[in-house]
Formats: C-alpha cells, sequence, structure tokens
C-alpha cells in the first residue's frame, strides 16, 4: 500500500535536519514544485541536494537555497542561479560538479544495486584529479560511485494508487533514476487515478520504487520561452 | 571588406559551414548556443535526427506561440517541438546512448582546442564556476566531436593552441575545428589546415593560431 498524502506539508514532514535528498527535473521542468515549496516552509536546514540544477532565483530549487537550507549541491550545471554563486564565493555551501551523463548514472546505479562504474566521462580534466583511471581496451575510465538519497522528491504526469508512474515528454528527465535511488520517494502528480487505469505497457517507473504519492498543480513556468512566428 | 563581417554575419557563416558536416541519416547532438543555431541551416531533403541529452530524440522545430508545452524544452532549456518519429527518455538513457558512441555526430562550442585535440569550454579559472553540463560526456560519446567557435578571442589572440591552458573539458577528443578562418582536422596529433574562408589567405590563417598548422594536400581556399 502506498501513502497517499492530501497535503504537501505531510509528504515531507520526515524529512529532517541533515538528511540527503534528490529533487528530479533538467531546469525548471519536471520538478516537484509543490514539494519544494513544502519543504521551504518546513525550515528543514543542512540538507545535501543532488539535482542536476538549483533552479533560478526566485523558484524551484533556488527557493531553499534562498532560505540557506542547502548545506551542500550535487549538480552539473548551475550557471542560472545568482544566490548560488554567492553562496558558493561567501564559502556558505558547498559544491560538487558532476558531468550530466556521469551524475545520471551514478543515479542510475545507486538505485539499482551498483556501487561504482567507469566512465570516460572527464579523464584528463580537473574532475579525474586523484580520481581512480584504469584502462580498458587501451582507453581510459574513471571509477565513479554511485548516489543514494534518504528521500527522493520527483514528478510525474500520472500515478496511479499502487506508485506506478508516467512522465510527460522531456519532463521525464532525473525522474525516474531518483525513483529508485531513494530510500523513500515521494512522488508529486498531476492526476492520480485509479489502481489499473495505467496500461502496464506504458509504465515508466513501476510501483515498487514509489512509496508515496500525491497530486497537485504546478504552475510550469518557463526559462526560455522560444517560439517561431507562423499559422 | 569580407574580414569586417560583423557578429552575427560570423556566426552564421560558421553555422552554415558546420552544416555541411551533417549528412542526410545522421543522429546529431547540437551543444547549447551557436551550435544550436546549426539546425536552422539544414538543408531541405536531408533527413537528420537532433539528439537533446535531457531525454528527446528528434528535435523539432521551434513551437508556434499556441504549441507551447511547458514540459517539453532543449537542453539549452529553450520550449521546442518533437519532429515525427521521435521519442523521450530518461537522462540514465540519454547519456547511454551518447557514451555508446551511437551519434554519428557532436557539434560543440570551444573556448580552447589543442593541436592534439583536447578541447576546453566550460570553465574559467577566478571565474564563477557554472558546471560542465553534459559536455565531458558527449565529447566521449559521439563518433565525429567537430567544435566550432570563433577563430580568436576577443583580444585577437589564438583560441587553437598548442596546449590549452584553461581546465579541460576532454583530452585527445576533437577530430575537427570550423572557425570563421578556417576548417582544421587534428590527424595523429598533428592540426590539418584543410579549408580556408572566403576573405582570409593561408599566412593570416597560420598568423592566428599558435598550433603548428600542416597544410593539406588538398587545401581549398576561398572555401566558404
Amino acid at each position: 500500500m502506498k501513502t497517499i498524502y492530501t497535503s504537501f506539508e505531510d509528504a515531507v514532514k520526515n524529512i529532517q535536519d541533515g538528511s540527503t535528498i534528490m529533487v528530479g527535473g533538467f531546469g525548471l521542468v519536471g520538478i516537484p514544485e509543490n514539494l519544494i515549496l513544502a519543504l521551504v516552509n518546513s525550515q528543514v536546514k543542512h540538507l545535501t541536494v543532488i539535482s542536476n540544477n538549483c533552479g533560478v532565483d526566485d523558484w524551484g530549487l533556488g527557493l531553499l537555497l534562498k532560505n540557506k537550507q542547502i548545506d551542500k549541491m550535487i549538480g552539473s550545471y548551475v550557471g542560472e542561479n545568482k544566490e548560488f554563486e554567492r553562496q558558493v564565493l561567501a564559502g556558505e555551501l558547498e559544491v560538487e560538479l558532476t558531468p550530466q551523463g556521469t551524475l545520471a548514472e551514478r543515479i542510475r546505479a545507486g538505485g539499482a544495486g551498483i556501487p561504482a562504474f567507469y566512465t570516460p566521462a572527464g579523464v584528463g580534466t580537473p574532475i579525474a584529479d586523484g580520481g581512480e583511471v584504469r584502462i580498458f581496451d587501451n582507453k581510459e575510465y574513471l571509477l565513479q560511485t554511485a548516489l543514494k538519497a534518504d528521500f527522493s522528491l520527483i514528478r510525474a504526469a500520472v500515478g496511479d494508487y499502487a506508485g506506478n508512474l508516467v512522465y510527460n515528454k522531456t519532463a521525464r528527465n532525473f525522474n525516474p533514476m531518483m525513483a529508485a535511488a531513494g530510500k523513500v520517494t515521494i512522488a508529486e502528480v498531476e492526476q492520480l487515478v485509479e489502481t489499473g487505469s495505467i496500461d502496464p505497457d506504458h509504465v515508466h517507473t513501476p510501483g515498487i520504487y514509489v512509496q508515496g504519492l500525491i497530486e497537485g498543480k504546478q504552475e510550469k513556468r518557463i526559462e526560455r520561452l522560444t517560439v517561431r512566428q507562423g499559422m | 571588406m569580407i574580414k569586417q563581417l560583423d557578429k552575427v554575419s560570423v556566426r552564421e557563416r560558421i553555422a552554415r559551414r558546420a552544416e555541411k558536416e551533417i549528412e542526410s541519416g545522421y543522429y546529431v547532438n547540437l551543444g547549447i548556443g551557436m551550435p544550436t543555431m546549426v539546425a536552422n541551416y539544414i538543408q531541405e531533403g536531408k533527413q537528420v535526427v537532433l539528439q537533446s541529452e535531457n531525454g528527446l530524440l528528434g528535435i523539432g522545430k521551434s513551437p508556434l506561440e499556441t504549441e507551447v508545452d511547458p514540459d517539453l524544452i532543449n537542453a539549452g532549456k529553450e520550449t521546442v517541438t518533437a519532429q515525427a518519429g521521435a521519442s523521450y527518455f530518461s537522462n540514465a538513457e540519454s547519456f547511454a546512448m551518447i557514451r555508446g558512441e551511437h551519434l554519428n555526430l557532436a557539434i560543440l562550442g570551444g573556448m580552447e582546442v589543442s593541436e592534439a585535440g583536447d578541447l576546453a569550454n566550460w570553465m574559467i579559472p577566478g571565474k564563477m564556476i557554472k558546471g560542465m553540463g553534459g559536455a565531458m560526456d558527449i565529447v566521449h560519446g559521439a563518433k565525429k566531436i567537430v567544435v566550432i567557435m570563433d577563430h580568436v578571442n576577443k583580444h585577437n589572440e589564438p583560441k587553437i593552441l598548442k596546449k590549452c591552458s584553461l581546465p579541460l573539458t576532454g583530452e585527445q577528443v576533437v577530430n575537427r575545428i570550423i572557425t570563421d578562418r578556417a576548417v582544421m582536422d587534428v590527424e595523429e596529433n598533428e592540426l590539418v589546415l584543410v579549408e580556408v574562408a572566403e576573405g582570409w589567405t593561408v599566412e593570416e590563417v597560420i598568423a592566428s593560431t599558435e598550433a603548428e598548422l600542416k597544410i593539406s594536400d588538398y587545401l581549398q581556399t576561398g572555401a566558404y
């Protein structure tokens, strides 16, 4: 049985100071907007956050940052956020930058029982400093370790009461891997449907990875609206 | 005079030349910024599938105002559409596709490239580090890596060097460099000048390149 929350406050109430959390999304697409807002209101502190980006100054993870709730951020690109820059330069925030594909695979590995893996990404660059490099078939690879989290906060378009999830378009991004890599995964879904109403062939994330669900409405802010003219 | 091309025309010239690297049937990843512009010049009749590392194979045109879906963006976070035959997937799948060498070509921007094909395009020491995004994975993924950039920086200093001064994105990963002045191939650790752009001479290209250039036997001048 999955826990079905009726308030976002309840959904995040077990997240303690010092927790490691994964937060789905790429830019502002596919982020669990309401779960993030609830975390901001909870005032929980000293979080380690694993997410590809850190939101923008006034939305997404940027809100947690502004509220000084994050001690450490693990991501691949944090360039959309001025407060982030300020906190890093002031020594208030620790940051671990990891190549995007490596980040995705570290999370995937974390949920899949693989403790570490070798990847070509980063060989010969500053991120390989002090790392273990090994040669396979005459090519160098860098050892990378898996990532896991106490809580994963993710977003899906549709979820059922069995925890099965379906994502919409590029809002899938990091959400499926994070679902599996979190000890407790809470999914914010746009639509909660009866068990059995999602065709098993269409499930993107099997329900086994999801412990709690909550239905909510998102603003879905657009970072870079790009349109073409025409009919 | 051609050398006085404004910035927009320079970018267009580079993008148009880069488009020639794309063959019909190719799966291609275009980096953020100038590389994304290359898509605007893909010739009609070429069937090309553009990959976006945030989980889309088959990027379509920019949406009409009425078609905008906030859940559908490219890696530069711009709203896009999906073309017929497109597919969506996770970032883990996306980078498996990239690292697994399933893409024919990636076109990336660059700050510096060395004669050995080292690429630096993600950080400047002393400036705020924004992150490498997917660049470090992509340079090891696609079968061919083309870097497009201005030939010199805004202080008129060479960007094609014997050795990169900036921290690397990848070592010996670049196959071809396309600039506003020339096209160069990285071969067996030597850099071969294969094309010179209209308005430039071989001597001028050599003078504005720190790396040693071997002149190809098949050098084309006034090539683009």
